[in-house]
């Protein structure tokens, strides 16, 4: 059964030809992809191919040179006030303060995005039981282990409940349990009609993904289902994909 | 204003928890003071000097005690011939000679003028001047006290006039100087560092995609310095007057109007830094050299502007410490009211809306 084709209003972000130029060089070149709610879309590339960048202009950090965007039916190059509103944010450097703890870091965001205190109180008791942290709750986040810290950051990225939340290489330097654990908090959230966009280097990740894309020099090479991409370049894992696609490059630059 | 509150709160937060370096920002006013006002001052007490009284009369006995009555002074030993002077002073512990000629009183009644010999030790020629500044000083005010009492005009030459500091009290000189130079450290220097802090540590990324407005986030961030700074200021202020009973002549709220001026000022002079520097380290050394240096060298808080190469002069214009210091220095030592001290006030301001406009140039870019 065909499904229903989406309003272009229903994307929950809706590229056109984005481009960003740094000078001489074209850091992204006219990319155009779309993700639906609730959707978790993999933005893969090599370091370098401009998925950060990409994500920097989705997220209101850098303008366009050209091309179109719209997150949360918001038009990034005009209203990106009202987009910050509506996404969340994970940096790749880790992103909450250290010296705070997990509640103040909690309190913190939660007040920058303009909830209410009595919000914030009850969210964050809910929450630090979920993450098995109220033991730790008054302890400094420097002081946590770093799994717990990627956990709790992005706990604090969709904590004002964003319609998008973009993950800048979230998984880095995590242990595989970890990973799993961050990945099933990622899917509970998507559950809930929160769009992920997500980069990240590790290939088995991508397959938890309902699409991916993977950036080759700017551009998007690949765009689809894991399943779909594998059956279409006869390979068996992404890892075989993406490695394919990124090849001709790493022989260009050695 | 409940997320502007949110974030104040957290910067509060961060001040608190670094709290070596807030020890070391609330402690060095204190230090600061005390070392100046005491260790560091310039004038000079309880010089030893010996006298060569070759008259032994009223007027010199007279001037003898009105000069050793002084804290300057303390009298080593009366010499009885000049002869004795050289070897005196090569003992060592001399710093000044004073000889009366023979008939120095009968001369100072009939001829109207009389002479004295003040011989200093010009090895360390600052202490020589101060103390032949001191020395003159007393014999003036002799002087006067004897012309007003006889109308005989003395024609002895000396004129040494000491405006607002008789005693030349250098603890004066120095807590305007100091309150300038602690606001600079704090307000400029822990500013940038704090805003290049959170650009090291990549949290700046992620508050810049919040919908908190980047000119909102600088004003959050700054305001805990601005009180920071504002405490370490009356910190000094009180030091001085209940320890170094340095006086408030003018309106007190004037005085605290003008820091908060010269705070302002600062603070955006540090948000300019940081919107040019990107690592902390950086920002430090741009504070400390940038800042720090001419403010100490160029400002008037040591060396006096007007002795000044004009080269140098001319750039002391830019350093904004040294209208402050004129302004503060007028308020607290002469009582000037602002309609003296308006034209410093306006230039600081003129510097403060050049800081934030050149500081909103460039970090536009950063943002867009």
């Amino acid at each position: 059964m065909q499904t229903r084709q989406p309003m272009p209003n229903e994307y929950s972000i809706d590229v056109q030809n984005l481009t960003k130029k740094f000078g001489a060089f074209t850091a992204v070149n006219e990319i155009s992809f779309n993700t639906k709610k609730g959707e978790i879309f993999g933005f893969l590339g090599a370091n370098g191919a401009g998925k950060s960048t990409a994500m920097k202009m989705l997220c209101g950090l850098l303008v366009p040179s050209s091309g179109q965007a719209t997150v949360a039916s918001f038009d990034i190059n005009k209203e990106s006030e009202k987009v910050k509103k509506r996404i969340g944010y994970m940096s790749q450097k880790f992103s909450l303060y250290q010296d705070l703890t997990a509640r103040e870091n909690i309190r913190f965001f939660g007040g920058i995005y303009g909830l209410s205190n009595k919000q914030i109180k009850e969210k964050t008791d809910e929450l630090m039981e979920r993450l098995h942290l109220t033991d730790f709750a008054n302890t400094q986040v420097g002081d946590l282990p770093l799994g717990w810290k990627q956990k709790l950051a992005f706990s604090v990225a969709v904590f004002h409940g964003p319609e998008i939340v973009f993950l800048d290489e979230p998984t880095g330097g995590v242990d595989p349990v970890t990973r799993r654990e961050f990945w099933e908090m990622i899917y509970a959230t998507a559950k809930l009609g929160t769009t992920i966009f997500v980069t990240t280097h590790y290939m088995d990740e991508s397959e938890y993904c309902d699409r991916v894309s993977i950036m080759v020099d700017g551009r998007i090479e690949a765009l689809g289902s894991p399943k779909e991409l594998k059956a279409k370049y006869h390979v068996k894992s992404m890892d075989e994909l993406f490695l394919q696609l990124a090849r001709p490059e790493t022989v260009k630059i050695f | 204003m409940d997320r502007f509150l949110a974030f104040v709160r957290k910067e509060i937060y961060h001040i608190l928890r670094d709290w070596r370096t807030l020890i070391i920002l609330l402690g060095m006013p204190i230090i600061q003071i005390l070392l100046f006002g005491f260790a560091i001052t310039n004038e000079i007490k309880h010089a030893k000097i010996a006298i060569l009284d070759q008259a032994k009369d009223t007027h010199s006995k007279a001037l003898i005690d009105k000069l050793l009555a002084t804290e300057y002074f303390i009298l080593d030993e009366y010499l009885s011939n000049e002869s004795e002077i050289e070897p005196i002073f090569k003992k060592g512990n001399i710093k000044e000679v004073i000889l009366f000629e023979p008939g120095f009183g009968q001369r100072l009644e009939k001829e109207s003028i009389a002479h004295m010999q003040v011989i200093a030790d010009a090895s360390d020629p600052n202490t020589a001047t101060m103390l032949l500044n001191y020395t003159k000083a007393i014999v003036t005010d002799y002087q006067m006290q004897q012309n007003a009492r006889k109308k005989l005009p003395f024609s002895i030459d000396i004129h040494a006039e000491m405006f607002y500091n008789k005693e030349l009290k250098g603890v004066y000189l120095f807590v305007p100087g100091l309150i300038a130079i602690i606001l600079m450290l704090v307000s400029a220097m822990m500013t940038s560092i704090s805003i290049t802090k959170e650009k090291e540590l990549g949290t700046m990324e992620v508050l810049l995609a919040t919908p908190m407005q980047p000119a909102v986030i600088i004003l959050a961030k700054v305001i805990p310095y601005l009180l920071l700074s504002f405490i370490n200021a009356i910190i000094i202020l009180l030091l001085g007057y209940f320890v170094f009973g340095v006086p408030i002549h003018g309106n007190l709220m004037l005085l605290l109007a003008e820091m908060i001026l010269f705070i302002l000022t600062v603070l955006s002079l540090g948000i300019f830094i940081s919107t040019v520097t990107s690592s902390q380290q950086v920002a430090l050394m741009a504070s400390l050299m940038g800042l720090m240096l001419p403010t100490i060298l160029l400002s008037g808080f040591i060396f006096p502007v007007e002795n000044m190469p004009w080269p140098l002069q001319l750039i002391s214009n830019i350093v904004p410490a040294k209208w402050f210091i004129i302004i503060i220095k007028g308020i607290m030592l002469k009582g000037a009211g602002i309609g003296l001290v308006w034209k410093e006030t306006v230039i600081l301001m003129g510097f403060l809306v050049f800081f934030i406009l050149l500081s909103i140039k460039k970090f536009k870019p950063r943002l867009t």
